[in-house]
């Protein structure tokens, strides 16, 4: 089957969100749903737009999609409920000899 | 409707015809007239559904048009020679883009030392661009030129820019007796502008992506691949152009006695003057025949080969050379002929605007049939080179 | 659709990608984005990985600002102006040193709104000093050497280049200040003309500095007056962000790699007392102290 290219190198929109990046950092960011107050201030930061306030059962609070989250810190950085904290991935956690 | 006008004035006229949407004016001699004129009809409000934009440099003005063109708009612009040169990285990356964009180049040397005076050297260096590039020999050429470069530009199976190239004064500022097309005609042989994609927030796309090693050349060997399929449109487009106007330019060659069994080859307004030349050799005795080159890129090198082969002896006449090596027509030519046997003697002239008399030619094509020529520069003073 | 995708490649804590996505959010979408050669344009538009999700032209690293004169014009001529707003994201090299086809575009006041995302360097190739490159900092063709310390030139005023040419909007903002970057955005695209806005954005592999500083150091680069916060209308100043208990710069430059040189040899102290004086200059020319 022959391989389609577009005329002129042209891309179609939002084709990155093939690309799970979240294996890239060595942490993940991961948020206490109990402190979060949905200020929705580390939405408006993220590098990546992976930090969303969603409802469940009628609360408020934000979820990191850990599918794309690099681990860069800025989110608990700037929250200041200190509701995120930036967890070391369980593969990171092993000992090296 | 036949008017006496000059050469700029029949391509301003023949532009604003094709309903452009976007021009582009950066001043450079010898095309600046071509952009007053069309200045003076966008104050008139002649020009409808079109933005005129004063550029601050050729560059400029070639990336707007670039912008322009991916958001839909049937662009313009004219230049030459340094401007030519200024834009050639727009250029490269518009034919990249696919985007048809038309210039018009009234050739003109390049510096250094500077010259404002004609010869080809300025769209040669263009050739490996990707730009389809045509040249007219006459302004009636010129005029009827410019529709059929817009038709062949936006075709779906083209989508390149073109480059007409007229030369410089010999052309642009020569008065002719030209048939000025009508409006109705125009509009019946150029539909509106519609690209199948474009910069819309209906439909979100990027254009100018970058490609890595894995994708790269798939989209040059694309750009090639459409240059190839402008072959075939163009002569579909000359023969259409032929039936409405009524004036048949030929194909990408045109052959004048084609039985000969020498050939003089040549492009742009010395044509016209190696009509006459021709004739009065073969009033001689002498068999000599003319090659009009009207389609530089894509190179015709089939039709070249075919028509030319079995010659005896093919005379080149080259306004640009490659430094280092030499003119190049005759390079391209001899590498289209390769493997079939005609004698291939190639002369340089007319560098820079240096005069070409009749005499001068016919002697030097005379003298080249009888073998007593070798090729080289011609028509130049021999020189020291000191230190002042 | 998302206006900027995820799976984008910037580095971990990226500052371009806060100010882009927050710039986008403010025009709800509807614009048209002239993005030269340089980081955002690398991450973000390789053939099949395009993270757009608007409409969106590469063309080359010199000409974005006349790319996007010629698609406001043909949207004009095409009847299509109220599709969207033309924006063009540029970096700090791409707008100051090659980019200054600019100037055509302010000159003939097109209707596009310039953002510069100022880094301070040419980073995307590896940390290159470019125009708006403050004085001090080393790059790797300003290195810190035996003899030459960093950067001697100056950090070319970009706001006062555009006032000069009688742009209706100019305004400086940060990445570290997304609702600001959001206001500012949304009073350029209820303004015709050409419009400037330049937001600096820290660089986590340029500056040398981790994710999890970003938000401190835009901060300091702000309480210490080495990046004002300013907006002009019509060539009138509107607001400055000021600042109460201005900090010293030193407290700004200790915490990245690009000015370590600076506490390490002997020159260091004559550049930072340097630093601290044009630090000094622009709080006095902006009012940036807050009287107690």
């Amino acid at each position: 089957m022959k391989l389609k290219i577009n005329i002129g190198a042209i891309s179609e929109p939002l084709q990155s969100e093939k690309f799970k990046t979240g294996d890239w950092g060595t942490e993940w960011a991961v948020v206490d749903k109990e402190k979060c107050t949905a200020c929705r201030v580390c939405e408006q930061f993220c590098p990546d737009g992976c930090i969303e306030v969603v409802e469940v059962e009628g609360k408020k609070f934000a979820v990191v999609d850990h599918n794309y989250c690099k681990g860069c810190g800025v989110c608990a950085s700037v929250c200041k409920y200190e509701a995120i904290r930036m967890e070391l991935k369980e593969l990171f956690k092993l000992e090296v000899c | 409707m036949k008017k006496v006008v000059r050469g700029f004035y029949s391509v301003a006229y023949s532009v604003k015809l094709c309903r452009p949407n976007v021009i582009c004016a950066y001043p450079i001699t010898p095309q600046t007239e071509i952009v007053e004129n069309l200045a003076t009809m966008y104050a008139n409000g002649e020009l409808e559904n079109c933005r005129y934009i004063t550029a601050e440099s050729e560059f400029a003005a070639a990336s707007i048009l670039v912008g322009a063109s991916a958001a839909g708009a049937r662009t313009f612009t004219a230049t030459c020679s340094q401007g030519l040169i200024l834009m050639s990285e727009v250029l490269f990356n518009a034919a990249g883009m696919r985007l048809p964009i038309v210039i018009v180049n009234t050739n003109r040397a390049l510096s250094a030392p500077l010259s404002i005076w004609n010869d080809l050297q300025d769209s040669m260096a263009l050739r490996d661009a990707g730009i389809v590039q045509v040249y007219v020999e006459n302004n009636q050429e010129a005029h009827d030129m410019v529709p059929q470069a817009y038709r062949i530009a936006e075709d779906k199976r083209v989508m390149l820019p073109f480059m007409i190239c007229m030369d410089g004064f010999k052309l642009t500022h020569a008065y002719e007796p030209v048939d000025l097309l009508e409006q109705d005609v125009v509009d019946s042989f150029l539909p509106p502008y519609r690209p199948e994609v474009y910069l819309t927030t209906k439909k979100p796309l990027a254009f100018g992506c970058y490609a890595p090693p894995h994708v790269y050349m798939e989209f040059r060997v694309a750009m090639q691949r459409a240059m190839e399929r402008a072959k075939d449109v163009m002569e579909k487009v000359f023969k259409e152009w032929a039936e409405i106007s009524g004036r048949d330019w030929g194909g990408h060659l045109e052959i004048v006695y084609p039985d000969s069994k020498n050939f003089v080859i040549a492009m742009g307004s010395l044509v016209g003057l190696l009509r006459k030349v021709v004739d009065e050799l073969r009033s001689e005795g002498f068999s000599i025949g003319l090659v009009k080159l009207r389609t530089f890129r894509p190179f015709p090198a089939e039709e070249l080969r075919k028509n030319l082969g079995s010659a005896e002896k093919i005379i080149v006449i080259d306004r640009s050379f490659s430094c280092g090596y030499e003119g190049n027509l005759s390079i391209e030519l001899k590498s289209a002929l390769y493997g079939t046997n005609p004698e291939v003697i190639s002369f340089i002239l007319g560098l820079g605007g240096r005069d070409i008399p009749k005499d001068f030619i016919k002697e030097l094509l005379r003298n080249s049939i009888l073998g007593r020529e070798k090729s080289g520069f011609k028509g130049f003073k021999e020189f020291e080179e000191v230190i002042p | 659709m998302r206006f900027f995708g995820r799976g984008h490649g910037a580095c971990p804590g990226c500052g371009l990608t806060i100010a882009v996505r927050n710039v986008l959010e403010a025009l709800e979408g509807k614009c048209f984005v002239v993005n030269p050669t340089g980081c955002l344009e690398i991450i973000s538009s390789q053939y099949g990985r395009n993270a757009w999700g608007v409409p969106y032209i590469h063309s080359l690293f010199d000409n974005a600002a006349a790319v996007a004169c010629g698609i406001s014009e043909a949207l004009k001529a095409l009847g299509r102006e109220d599709e969207g707003k033309v924006v063009v994201l540029a970096g700090d090299g791409a707008t100051a040193d090659i980019g200054l086809t600019l100037h055509g575009m302010f000159d003939r006041n097109h209707d596009v709104i310039y953002i510069c995302l100022d880094n301070e360097a040419y980073q995307n190739t590896g940390h290159q000093q470019s125009a708006l490159t403050p004085f001090g900092e080393a790059t790797t063709t300003t290195p810190a050497g035996k003899v030459l310390f960093g950067k001697m030139g100056r950090k070319k005023d970009m706001v006062a280049i555009a006032l000069a040419h009688g742009s209706p909007y100019v305004a400086t903002s940060s990445a570290v200040l997304p609702a600001d970057i959001r206001r500012k955005v949304k009073k350029a695209s209820n303004i015709e003309g050409a419009k400037y806005i330049q937001i600096h954005c820290p660089c986590v592999t340029g500056w040398g500095i981790d994710g999890k500083d970003v938000v401190k150091v835009g901060n300091l680069a702000i309480e210490t007056a080495l990046y004002p916060i300013v907006e002009f209308e019509n060539g009138k100043l509107i607001t400055v962000r000021k600042v109460r208990d201005r900090k010293p710069v030193e407290e700004y430059l200790k915490l990245q790699r690009r000015f370590r040189h600076l506490f390490t040899s002997p020159e260091g102290k004559k550049i930072i007392a340097e630093i601290q004086r044009i630090a000094d200059e622009n709080a006095l020319k902006y009012g940036i102290d807050l009287k107690k």
